[in-house]
């Protein structure tokens, strides 16, 4: 076989190279940082990963979701309750533990996908901003779910999840996600995402199913959000309601806004660069003894859009500039 | 059987109070297909001018009919103000933009109010200021009809039946209805649409602003957040109403305050935020269109 020619062997192939390099960098990596640091480096791999999925909803399909924690918080409490509270966790031999995390991260990706079909499919069936409000609704409501529900701790939260997330897991998946993004976008799926943003009704009239390919886009976000919660679960080891407020969605939004909607690279750059900045403000924040972040993002955010309304980046990706261009071309 | 006309009738004050603000969006939607995601903030400011109004004022010390109008027209004054400076600084430079950017605009402006909100007026609950002393209860039979409740009704009925007036029977609503069936061809008959959409913004801001007022003296608890759930039921009712149609708003907004009030007597009050997201969804599946609107075909 011809690997040069086989786009699904050589995405194969870059994944696995791809994962190895992320868990053989994540030997060193906490060596290099004290704790406080590394935490930092974890929330970032984390928070690439959430804003990617949505900027598949939202910069690339065109529709704004505004409850993207709320997967996150679905996907992390699914995960922690397969752990936590199903598995006899503390019996698990060594040998299989990446194993039961692998399929429980999974389980909490396909439960967040599958609330994602159901908030989606209503709102998505019709053109305008409904999906907006139902996903701030839903964001609320399952927040409100968990505080309700006792058997994963209600509103005391769910500790005692084991801590299985290293950087090898958080950086692998946020490479994942963005090698799915790149891979649909440059299959028809992706170009049918593509249309629905451009212009919905010439898509429509071009024989592409919009409510189809919107509601796909959504549960693919859905999932890898699911996916980013559970990391996050396995990783503080505790779980709690509050974690995933309406801010939290927020945060995302103002991720992929920043970095330019429809832009992978801008995403990934805006993630890291926004969780940095938010641990350099922290200082601020305890001077005043006022919460000046989210007055900072929202202002960031009329700013953009009145001046820069296609952020950093705009559409562009990393394999528009200088010697990344010889990427372009690659189908993967 | 009592006891559920007393549900019902607490539920229509509370309609009342949603309608208010569901007109707000209704209007805003029908005139720019936008959610104005910052009305139920703009609804926020009027609570707070009015708390504000009661206690520097001194509105609060003269407890009564008079204040309460002071503190009415105040807020609506101020609301109105509001609203104007949101559309002239945020929406207008974003009229020929695409539809998201305005969205995410929209949603960037209510957090800036909200968390503004919280820095300027602090982030704890303040006490509403008593402007008006309800006195003994009115009975009918055995029904009880508290005073307060019949005075937010009979004002959000006298600004319903303004806003009526004003959108059917004057000049500016017939702009209005004419800005919002076409911009262009509006503009081509000589309106003046940018000015039309200020106004409509101004009416239905100030609506907000009287609402915050309302809400303020029945549920004497006010917060920076307290527009969030507030505004977003208030815009259900306006879909389930029917966006775009104000007597659909008013008749959503009853219903949805009924339902509400029939959720907290009957089954958990826990689940009185969920049960608007339930009917939008209903609503969303099966008559997306809501009650009394009827569906516009997207024309390219």
């Amino acid at each position: 076989m011809n690997w040069k020619n086989n786009s699904t062997l050589r995405a194969g192939v870059v994944m696995i190279l791809g994962i190895l390099f992320f868990f053989g960098l994540g030997a060193i990596i906490p060596t290099l940082f004290n704790a406080y640091v590394f935490t930092i480096v974890m929330y970032a791999g984390i928070n690439v990963t959430a804003a990617v999925s949505l900027n598949l909803v939202t910069g690339i399909t065109g529709q704004f979701s505004m409850g993207h924690a709320g997967f996150m918080s679905v996907g992390a409490y699914a995960a922690a309750f397969l752990t936590t509270v199903i598995l006899p966790t503390a019996e698990i031999p060594p040998a299989l533990v990446p194993l039961v995390f692998a399929g429980s991260l999974f389980f909490g990706g396909i439960v967040a996908a599958i609330l994602g079909l159901v908030v989606g499919l209503p709102s998505l069936r019709l053109r305008g901003d409904y999906l907006a409000i139902v996903t701030l609704g839903f964001g609320e409501i399952i927040r409100v779910v968990i505080l309700n529900v006792e058997t994963i701790g209600g509103a005391r939260g769910l500790p005692g999840i084991p801590q299985w997330t290293s950087f090898g897991w958080v950086y692998s998946v946020a490479f994942l996600a963005v090698l799915t993004v790149r891979r649909l976008l440059a299959s028809s799926h992706g170009r049918a995402f593509l249309a629905v943003r451009e212009d919905e009704i010439a898509a429509e009239a071009m024989g592409v199913n919009t409510t189809r390919y919107k509601v796909l886009a959504f549960i693919i976000g859905a999932f890898f959000a699911g996916v980013s919660g559970g990391l996050f679960g396995h990783f503080l080891t505790y779980l709690n309601p509050a974690t995933f407020d309406f801010n939290r969605s927020f945060e995302i939004i103002i991720m992929i806004v920043l970095g330019g909607l429809g832009s992978t690279t801008g995403a990934v750059a805006a993630a890291l660069f926004l969780t940095f900045l938010r641990e350099a403000l922290r200082p601020l924040q305890e001077i005043t003894q006022l919460d000046f972040r989210m007055i900072i993002y929202s202002g960031l955010l009329i700013v953009l859009m009145l001046t820069r309304p296609n952020g950093f980046l705009g559409t562009k990706e990393l394999t528009d500039f200088g010697f990344f261009r010889r990427f372009k071309g690659l189908r993967q | 059987m009592t006891e559920f006309l007393q549900h019902i009738i607490n539920g229509l004050g509370l309609g009342a109070i949603y309608a208010l603000i569901a007109l707000g969006y209704t209007m805003v939607f029908g005139i720019l297909q936008l959610i104005n995601f910052a009305h139920g903030d703009v609804y926020m400011l009027g609570a707070f001018i009015g708390y504000y109004a009661g206690r520097y004022l001194g509105l609060a010390n003269v407890p009564g009919l008079g204040s309460l109008g002071a503190a009415l027209a105040l807020a609506m004054l101020g609301a109105a103000v509001a609203g104007y400076l949101i559309e002239r600084f945020a929406y207008r430079p974003l009229r020929k933009s695409p539809r998201i950017n305005v969205l995410i605009t929209a949603v960037g402006v209510s957090l800036l109010l909200e968390f503004g909100g919280q820095i300027i007026f602090g982030a704890d609950p303040k006490f509403f200021p008593t402007l008006y002393v309800p006195g003994e209860p009115f009975m009918i039979g055995t029904l009880q009809m508290n005073r307060l409740q019949l005075l937010v009704l009979a004002i959000s009925l006298v600004l319903m039946t303004g806003l009526r007036t004003i959108i059917f029977k004057t000049k500016t609503g017939r702009a209005m209805r004419a800005v919002s069936f076409n911009h262009d061809n509006a503009a081509l008959m000589g309106i003046p649409v940018d000015r039309i959409i200020s106004v409509t913004f101004m009416l239905g801001s100030a609506l907000a602003g009287a609402a915050g007022i309302l809400v303020g003296l029945t549920y004497p608890k006010i917060d920076p957040l307290m527009g969030v759930m507030f505004g977003l039921k208030a815009f259900v009712a306006a879909v389930v109403g029917g966006i775009g149609n104000v007597t659909g708003a008013v008749i959503g907004a009853l219903l949805m305050g009924v339902a509400e009030s029939l959720v907290i007597a009957y089954w958990a009050s826990t689940y009185r935020d969920a049960l608007a997201f339930g009917i939008l969804i209903l609503i969303l599946l099966f008559k997306p269109a809501g009650l009394l609107g009827t569906h516009r075909q997207e024309k390219v």
